[in-house]
């Protein structure tokens, strides 16, 4: 089952390679984790995307809020979240095909966001399940190269969370 | 010694110099003794510190001396203070912190490290400290800036002491340590991620309460958490007004006195056949202070089948981590036994104890008392009866260090100094080291296995310099006796790399100013320990015992605590 545990964590050096070392040194995979700052310049918060069932992610969301500098700990499982990815994605396209691939860009609510005699390159943000759809589409046109932000999520208002 | 020099008259008196706040703080906060060891960025600090009302013991290897601040934070409830130079130095640390991270032992570690602006050069002694302490410590930092290490070392000392325990290590460059800034000694701590649960749940405790009133065949197996939270009297009221048989890990020996009728000794792989078979057969198994160990539970599906589970403890992360837990209680075990006494109701469990004595009878530990050779067992009982009890006793790691938590009966908490979790071979010399000055009143002892002891032996010189009693008994049988016993069991008798030729410990000791004595008699043995006893300097005996002895019984790796290996040989011995 995957989760999406977002820790707001003290804005200090080594914080990253505690919560990277925590998950390592006990077996924890991580599938993504994403580190910004929020409206609090003493805070970072870190969105991961863990995979595992109730009593490891359990064990996950305890060992976290251990670590000194993490502050808070939620798990958004079950509850109502907005959750998206940022891609960037270069895709082999002659300029003869681009109108047809524009149109998918379109479908996706994707932009162009550069541009070469044979290559666009396309910035698409959502649920991690458009991302993939969006690279099953482009396939067959190639794709040189894909960059992606890896999961972040805030809870719904009127939720009763927050 | 040199005549000490004047110290330098300080032109600014509002601005001092990041070493002496880390002196003047230190002292602030009650620190009377530290252990370290000098080295080249560290100067600054050791300049404050010669003319400071603090008690420094220099080891000869920085991971003694990380075992003595542990030992130090064992024996006397107080933080252990340890100080090493960078590099090297905070590398050799790493064992000792990991020793005391396993056992939650509360510790500071000071270290220096190269300039600020070196850091990441590959500078001559430098060393990722943070990094590589990051996992053996409960936290560190590095303080870049001499107006946050107050702070930085005030943080350190709340974080290590509170909640359950741990080493902490603050990294200190040496242009932090010579700068200055002003400091008025009021920093306060800034710990926004670090909350502490100390009252337990009022609905929880109730309803564990409930639990122990309807359970007929309940236990209370207790860990190293009891000890930490000074609940041993609040251990002991529950036992007795409940009327629950109490089983102790490694770690908890000393939480409850076991010359009373309740106890069931310590549990486990090498525990007692009763403590064992208690747990298996109980309906109710009361955790306080402990984490469920594979050492403890053995295979985990069929650990105390019949038993609901209530599970007191600081750590929310040791709650259902190894074994599901009916009735978490999270909080400092000295509030929620004291909460739950109030609530529960004596009963008198008259089958259940009978068991037990039946069990008690049937195995008790026991060994081969006619045997020509000298038994590693004898000398402990026979320590234990000279000393009554009484003595603080340090071990290493292996065989001595199971015979200790089996034959030596401890009455009260802080009596037993033994590395649990890591499994630290030569731990037990520097611990009676460090044991002995928290306690100098005390009969200190290191029951010490031959090798272990070879690990850190040259910290001998250290008890001498300090002019300490501490007693060293060797159970010296040539192997690594655990290692042996393994490979006898489970290898085929294919002692590989498991015996050493051994130096006379007692001429080592002498030439090292310690006392040495030789004992290869049965017959000796009750002189020897009384002679050892009776010494003023630090003692080394260096018993030769039966060579291949196995502790006993024995739960072998993977196995249900029920299937003890070793138990008809025990009876062969009644």
């Amino acid at each position: 089952m995957k989760h999406i545990i977002s820790a707001l964590v003290e804005n200090k050096p080594g914080v990253l390679a505690h919560v990277a070392g925590m998950f390592a040194a006990r077996g924890f995979n991580i599938d993504s984790l994403v580190v910004g700052r929020t409206e609090d310049p003493k805070l970072s918060r870190m969105t991961i995307v863990v995979i595992g069932d109730d009593r490891i992610v359990e064990q996950v969301r305890k060992q976290l809020a251990r670590i000194v500098p993490v502050v808070k700990v939620q798990d958004f499982m079950d509850k109502p979240v907005v959750a998206r990815d940022l891609m960037l994605v270069t895709i082999a396209v002659p300029p003869e095909k681009r109108p047809e691939l524009s149109t998918l860009i379109d479908m996706f609510r994707g932009h162009v966001v550069d541009i070469s005699p044979k290559t666009l390159m396309v910035e698409v943000s959502g649920p991690e399940t458009k991302m993939e759809a969006f690279l099953d589409v482009c396939k067959p046109y190639g794709i040189k190269g894909v960059a992606r932000t890896g999961t972040i999520a805030m809870p719904r208002q009127g939720s009763g969370e927050e | 010694m040199p005549a000490k020099p004047e110290t330098p008259a300080s032109a600014a008196e509002t601005m001092k110099s990041g070493a002496q706040i880390v002196v003047d703080t230190l002292i602030d906060l009650g620190v009377d003794t530290m252990f370290g060891y000098v080295g080249g960025v560290v100067l600054p600090l050791f300049d404050k510190l010669y003319d400071a009302p603090i008690r420094f013991i220099i080891p000869r290897h920085e991971q003694g001396g990380c075992h003595m601040a542990d030992a130090y934070a064992r024996a006397s409830g107080k933080t252990g203070v340890i100080l090493a130079t960078s590099g090297p130095g905070a590398c050799n640390l790493v064992t000792g912190l990991a020793t005391a991270m396993m056992d939650s032992i509360p510790m500071v570690a000071l270290t220096g490290q190269v300039r600020t602006d070196l850091i990441g050069n590959d500078a001559f002694q430098e060393a990722d400290t943070t990094g590589i302490t990051r996992p053996v410590t409960k936290y560190n930092s590095i303080v870049k800036d001499v107006r946050q290490l107050e702070r930085t070392v005030r943080e350190a000392f709340h974080i290590a002491s509170t909640g359950r325990p741990g080493p902490v290590l603050v990294d200190l460059p040496v242009d932090v340590l010579v700068n200055k800034c002003p400091c008025n000694g009021k920093a306060e701590l800034d710990l926004p991620g670090y909350r502490l649960r100390t009252k337990g749940h009022a609905r929880q405790i109730s309803m564990a309460a409930e639990a122990i009133n309807k359970a007929e065949k309940p236990v209370l197996y207790v860990g190293g958490g009891v000890i930490i939270a000074n609940a041993a009297e609040e251990l002991r009221a529950l036992a007795e007004k409940a009327h629950v048989p109490v089983t102790m890990t490694l770690l908890g020996l000393g939480s409850y006195d076991q010359r009373k009728p309740e106890s069931l000794d310590m549990l486990g792989m090498h525990g007692s056949a009763y403590a064992n078979y208690a747990v298996q057969e109980s309906d109710l198994l009361i955790a306080v202070g402990a984490r469920f160990d594979d050492r403890v539970t053995g295979k985990i599906p069929t650990f105390a089948p019949h038993a609901k589970i209530v599970h007191i403890d600081i750590d929310p992360a040791s709650i259902s981590k190894n074994v599901h837990v009916d009735i978490p209680v999270v909080g400092d075990a000295k509030h929620i036994l004291t909460e739950l006494t109030k609530e529960v109701e004596y009963r008198p469990r008259e089958a259940w104890f009978q068991k037990i004595a039946e069990w008690k009878k049937k195995y008790p530990f026991r060994y081969d008392g006619k045997s020509a050779n000298i038994k590693p067992q004898y000398i402990i009982e026979e320590v234990c009866r000279q000393t009554n009890n009484e003595a603080i006793i340090a071990t290493g790691v292996g065989q001595h260090q199971m015979w200790s938590a089996q034959f030596y009966k401890f009455l009260r908490p802080r009596q037993f100094i033994s590395s649990g979790g890591l499994g630290t071979m030569g731990f037990g010399l520097p611990a009676a080291i460090g044991a002995q000055i928290a306690k100098p009143d005390a009969t200190v002892i290191d029951f010490d296995g031959d090798h272990s002891f070879n690990m850190t032996m040259t910290e001998l010189a250290t008890a001498v310099q300090h002019e300490l009693p501490i007693k060293v008994c060797i159970f010296n049988n040539g192997y690594m006796g655990m290692v042996r016993q393994w490979q006898e069991l489970f290898y085929g008798h294919r002692y590989s790399c498991s015996y050493l030729k051994n130096p006379n410990y007692a001429e080592v000791a002498r030439a090292l100013g310690a006392v040495g004595i030789t004992v290869d008699k049965n017959a000796d043995v009750p002189q020897a320990v009384a002679q050892m006893l009776a010494e003023k300097r630090p003692c080394v005996a260096d018993f030769h015992v039966e060579p291949e002895e196995n502790v006993w019984p024995m739960v072998p790796a993977g196995k249900s605590l029920s299937e003890m290996d070793g138990l008809t040989i025990l009876e062969s011995m009644a």
